[in-house]
């Protein structure tokens, strides 16, 4: 490959100065607007009074065992019930585009499932599945708030999950099914080979941004007593009488949304790309 | 303005390791149509889309009437106000009117009154055959109907010069002609044209040069008579001969 001429060489000196401009930019406001933040917060009134209860150092130090231990009760959580919001909400999305009669009481179950568990709040779901199933006291229901949590948030998760996919399938052209009919594919087929695929790639960004929701509302099986990171946290704030215990679970949630945040972001930034190429001359 | 309207000087556009685009010189005066051919595959999409700043060249320059628009300091959209682009899947936005797909760009780019923009987008219908669908929305028009309109989108801003890539491929046989006809009026009006084609035979009467792009370069350029009946380059000939084997020419 011949080397770049010297015009192109000063287009990408330029472009590489203007890069490097505009991190800088970037870099100064970021740092003024943390400066202004943190005097106009250590210079308010109750701020020795805050800084003590909220952010004790030795407290936090003290707490920061059992809530990471518990955290990973959370862990669990999230990676159990999220593999099974998947299954679940694909499996009523695809109920509810099944066309034909014979199907129908299926399709009215699925719908009023997403009905229901859509309008229904979290915490109440956790407090009816938690305290009312084992209360039936029937022979097989489990009993530890680690299944019976998640069962709850696979329940309400796999409503919010189950529309996305939804719109995800209807938003492939219909030229597309039509195609793969008319190459002689079954519906079952058609909807496996030709559209899923497409919808899964339409979807992704919206189903890890309810991953990322799901990543803190794993928090609140601490409701039904079991010991995870809010519930840890909680114990030591009642054993302080400080709520840096708090601070610190609140903390711990942000670390693991973080990652998620930017793959999120990655992966749309890459979908964009993909279709910005080709088709468009 | 004397010079050239648009004018590729060493164009290089490298995907990976993919160079596709060698260094490509080509000049567009004013009021000329310049045919673009070449294989498929051969960079005429690429090459276009270098012109109109929608991908970044990798070495060379465009000027467009004698301003680097290569330069990163130019503003990209400042740019593209002055070209008008017809991509070859007509591209019509979905949502909105046949009259408001043509109106946008002039009231919203360009400032221009709604009542002044709509007026001159009636004429433009007008001509094109089509004044009776400006209230349509595009999907209720034929394919042709929808790149006719696409033209005359890119129209309405008053481009200096017109890029089209292969506006036809995606037509009927039967659809290809009324668009072709709206490219010769258009022509004949003195708008300076650059276009990519595989209809050599609308190539011959309506451009004033064709271009052979080859393996990443203008392999041979001129009036289309030589070009396309007496080629000079032994690879011009083999590829209209296949033209012609396909029945194009
Ligand atoms: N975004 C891209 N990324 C990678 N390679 C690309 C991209 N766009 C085009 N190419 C490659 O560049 C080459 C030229 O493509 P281009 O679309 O310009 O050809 P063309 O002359 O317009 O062909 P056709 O007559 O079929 O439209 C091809 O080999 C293509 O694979
Ligand atoms: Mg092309």
């Amino acid at each position: 490959m011949p080397p770049p001429s010297e015009l192109e060489l000063s287009r990408r000196a330029w472009r590489r100065h203007r890069a490097r401009r505009s991190t800088l930019v970037a870099l100064v406001s970021t740092l003024v607007f943390a400066l202004v933040a943190y005097l106009v917060v250590t210079h308010a009134p109750g701020w020795p009074r805050v800084r003590a209860t909220f952010f004790s150092p030795s407290v936090a130090a003290e707490s920061l065992p059992d809530i990471a231990a518990g955290l990973w009760l959370n862990l669990q959580v999230l990676v159990v019930g999220g593999l099974l919001v998947l299954v679940v909400g694909l499996l009523v999305a695809v109920v509810r585009t099944v066309r034909g009669p014979a199907f129908t009481p299926l399709r009215i179950v699925a719908t009023a499932y997403v009905d229901l568990f859509r309008g229904i709040p979290l915490i109440i779901v956790l407090y009816l599945v938690g305290f009312g199933l084992p209360a039936l006291r029937l022979e097989g229901v489990p009993t530890s708030p680690f299944v019976l949590g998640t069962v709850a948030i696979v329940l309400t998760y796999s409503a919010y999950v189950a529309e996305v996919f939804r719109a995800g399938i209807e938003s492939v052209h219909p030229s597309q099914r039509a195609a793969a009919r008319s190459l002689g594919l079954t519906h079952r087929q058609s909807m496996r080979i030709v559209v899923l695929p497409q919808a899964l790639r339409t979807v992704t960004p919206a189903l890890l941004n309810d991953f990322v929701a799901l990543q803190k509302d794993v928090g609140l099986i601490s409701v039904l007593g079991a010991v995870d990171a809010v519930r840890s946290a909680q114990i030591a704030v009642g054993q302080t009488f400080n709520f840096t215990p708090y601070v610190v679970a609140g903390l711990l949630f942000v670390l693991l949304a973080v990652p998620c945040a930017r793959v999120a972001d990655a992966v749309s930034a890459r979908a964009r790309r993909r279709q910005q190429s080709g088709g468009l001359l | 303005m004397n010079g050239p309207v648009l004018d590729l000087r060493g164009v290089v556009k490298v995907f990976g390791t993919n160079r596709v685009l060698r260094g490509v010189d080509l000049a567009i005066g004013e009021h000329r149509v310049v045919a673009l051919i070449g294989g498929s595959g051969s960079g005429k999409s690429t090459l276009l889309r270098c012109a109109s700043l929608l991908e970044t060249v990798d070495d060379g320059q465009v000027l467009l009437d004698g301003e680097d628009i290569t330069d990163p300091r130019v503003d990209a959209d400042r740019v593209r106000q002055r070209m008008g682009v017809v991509f070859q899947a007509y591209n019509l936005f979905p949502h909105l009117s046949v009259l408001d797909n043509v109106t946008l760009a002039p009231t919203v780019v360009h400032g221009r009154s709604r009542a002044d923009a709509r007026e001159e987008a009636h004429a433009l219908l007008d001509r094109i055959g089509l004044a009776d669908k400006a209230g349509e929305f595009p999907d209720r028009l034929s394919g042709g109907q929808q790149q006719r309109v696409a033209i005359v989108r890119a129209l309405a801003v008053r481009p200096r010069v017109l890029l089209l890539d292969e506006i036809t491929s995606a037509l009927d046989p039967e659809l290809v002609g009324e668009v072709l006809g709206v490219v010769r009026e258009v022509a004949a009006q003195g708008m300076t044209i650059l276009m990519a084609t595989h209809e050599m035979g609308f190539a011959r009467q309506v451009a004033d040069v064709v271009a052979f792009l080859h393996d990443g370069v203008v392999l041979e350029s001129g009036p289309p008579d030589q070009v396309l009946g007496d080629p000079v380059q032994p690879r011009t000939r083999q590829f209209l001969a296949r033209v012609i084997d396909a029945g194009r020419l």
